[in-house]
């Protein structure tokens, strides 16, 4: 909460409540109309990538709004100070940096969970959703709106990620979460007696591509006003 | 503010002072964690070789639903000397028992035995669990990413597989990753190395007629679907990494004999 106190100090804004509707706005959007994989393009690499299983995608999920979140409000508390002919490079070096402070940190005190996580890092670093944030929302704005958007545009990437492993996990393996729900595929139990049988396309990536490409059609179909020209 | 940013001295002194800032911040956290890092990975390695054998959490707790889980880190270290007898470094026609043979870095020796002149190290652990030995050898090699690594629990007769554990730096979650999982690595279990005395390996094969694994001495196990080079991968590693160890198992079947 001191964040809020210093960035009201610096701007000299009128008081705003912690959670006004301007700033509810800024979890609420990405999760729907502003969503960053289906609306703004961003992050689509790694929804591709590690979207096979469902836990895969909710621990990246996880990282993601963690490192996004911490991100924003350093880029946002230095944004004034920050040369802009550089800021590219600093931005990649704070989040660089942060997590593989964190990596060093769980590998310390946390070893299994971090063997869990570790090859996730390469891709956090070089997700686009987190540069994007920086550059289209941390560079201009306070930490705690900063902390918000981070928060909000990580759980609608988180949301998508969900969904699309979600579906890859249970129509190309037939489980979830590792958990066989529609039977055993060589004993022919379950569903697949009645002689059903896992998309094996499904677990590569071209399908999470086209899973994807459906959340965007349902979406547009559902709200007009975001179809473009 | 924003012309004092633009300038170019200041761009440069920010750039400097972010490197001295951020190089020591990182290299100061990394002399203070890494002593427990290193720890933490030297415990990892018991706890794989243990695991290979069939030493894990069930064994202590006599409860089913922990066979895949490795043996506490805390208590790693007293029931890795409980069940490995002996740990050997096999050099050339040298044969030397060592007590930290389990700390070889497999990536150092590959890499020094570029050399032809070095006499590469190979350890090798030998375990003792109900009155059956198993002789224990690490592999190594590379996947789809980065580096894939593991360990093969061998029967007395050097002639099947008692049980492997892989493990890997960076393949992809989902598909190459599962090598780690379960129902990767127990295929491993009983399968046989050797078609008469000829050395073959074992072959991660894809579309193979034996997907329940139930013919054990084909050589082969199901491959992952999705991840075609972390499984060939895996087969070279176990191949090229074994065959080195040939001479070293004759010499063992020759002194029996």
């Amino acid at each position: 909460m001191a964040e809020v106190a210093e960035q009201e100090e610096k701007v000299k804004v009128p008081k705003e409540p912690l959670f006004s509707k301007k700033n509810r706005k800024l979890i609420t959007d990405p999760l729907t109309d502003n969503n960053p994989i289906t609306i703004q393009v961003l992050g689509i690499c790694s929804a591709l990538a590690i979207t096979a299983q469902l836990k895969a995608s909710i621990v990246m999920a996880v990282s993601v709004l963690f490192v996004l979140g911490v991100g924003n409000v350093v880029i946002s508390l230095m944004r004034n100070i920050i040369p802009s002919k550089i800021r590219i490079i600093v931005q990649l070096i704070v989040v660089a940096s942060l997590v593989i402070i964190v990596d060093l940190v769980l590998k310390a005190f946390a070893y299994e969970l971090s063997k869990e996580l570790s090859v996730f890092i390469g891709l956090i670093i070089t997700n686009c959703i987190i540069m994007g944030r920086f550059e289209a929302f941390a560079l201009g704005n306070g930490p705690w709106k900063s902390f918000l958007d981070g928060i909000g545009n990580a759980a609608g990437y988180g949301l998508i990620l969900v969904i699309v492993g979600f579906f890859r996990e249970l129509l190309g393996s037939g489980t979830l979460l590792g958990i066989p729900v529609l039977g055993d595929p060589i004993e022919k139990t379950g569903l697949y007696a009645f002689g059903y049988e896992n998309n094996g396309f499904m677990l590569l990536s071209p399908m999470a591509l086209i899973v994807v490409g459906l959340i965007i059609w349902v979406q547009r179909s559902r709200n007009k006003a975001l179809i473009e020209d | 503010m924003a012309n004092k940013t633009d300038s170019n001295t200041y761009t440069v002194l920010f750039a400097i002072g972010m490197v001295l800032v951020v190089g020591s911040l990182l290299a100061f956290s990394a002399s203070v964690f890494n002593p427990q890092i290193s720890l933490n990975k030297k415990l990892e390695k018991q706890q794989n070789i243990l695991f290979s054998m069939g030493i894990n959490e069930a064994t202590l707790t006599n409860d089913e639903a922990d066979v895949n889980t490795f043996v506490p880190a805390k208590e790693v270290t007293g029931i890795f000397k409980k069940y490995i007898k002996e740990q050997l470094v096999i050099e050339g026609d040298k044969v030397t028992p060592d007590s930290l043979a389990y700390l070889i870095d497999l990536k150092k020796e590959t890499e020094k035995a570029k050399d032809p002149n070095y006499q590469r190290k190979l350890p090798v652990f030998i375990g003792e669990k109900d009155n059956e030995k198993f002789y224990i050898i690490p592999v190594r090699g590379a996947g789809l990413w980065d580096a894939i690594w593991g360990y093969i629990a061998l029967s007395e007769d050097l002639r099947t597989v008692k049980g492997a554990y892989f493990d890997h730096k960076g393949e992809t979650p989902g598909l190459g990753a599962n090598i780690k999982e379960p129902y990767f690595y127990n295929d491993f279990k009983g399968e046989e190395l050797f078609d008469g005395d000829q050395f073959k390996g074992i072959t991660v094969a894809k579309g193979n007629a034996d997907p329940k694994n139930l013919d054990k001495s084909d050589h082969e196990v199901d491959a992952i679907a999705g991840a075609t080079i972390t499984g060939n991968g895996v087969t070279a590693m176990i191949k090229k990494d074994l065959a080195m160890y040939l001479p070293f198992f004759n010499s063992l079947k020759n002194r029996v004999n």
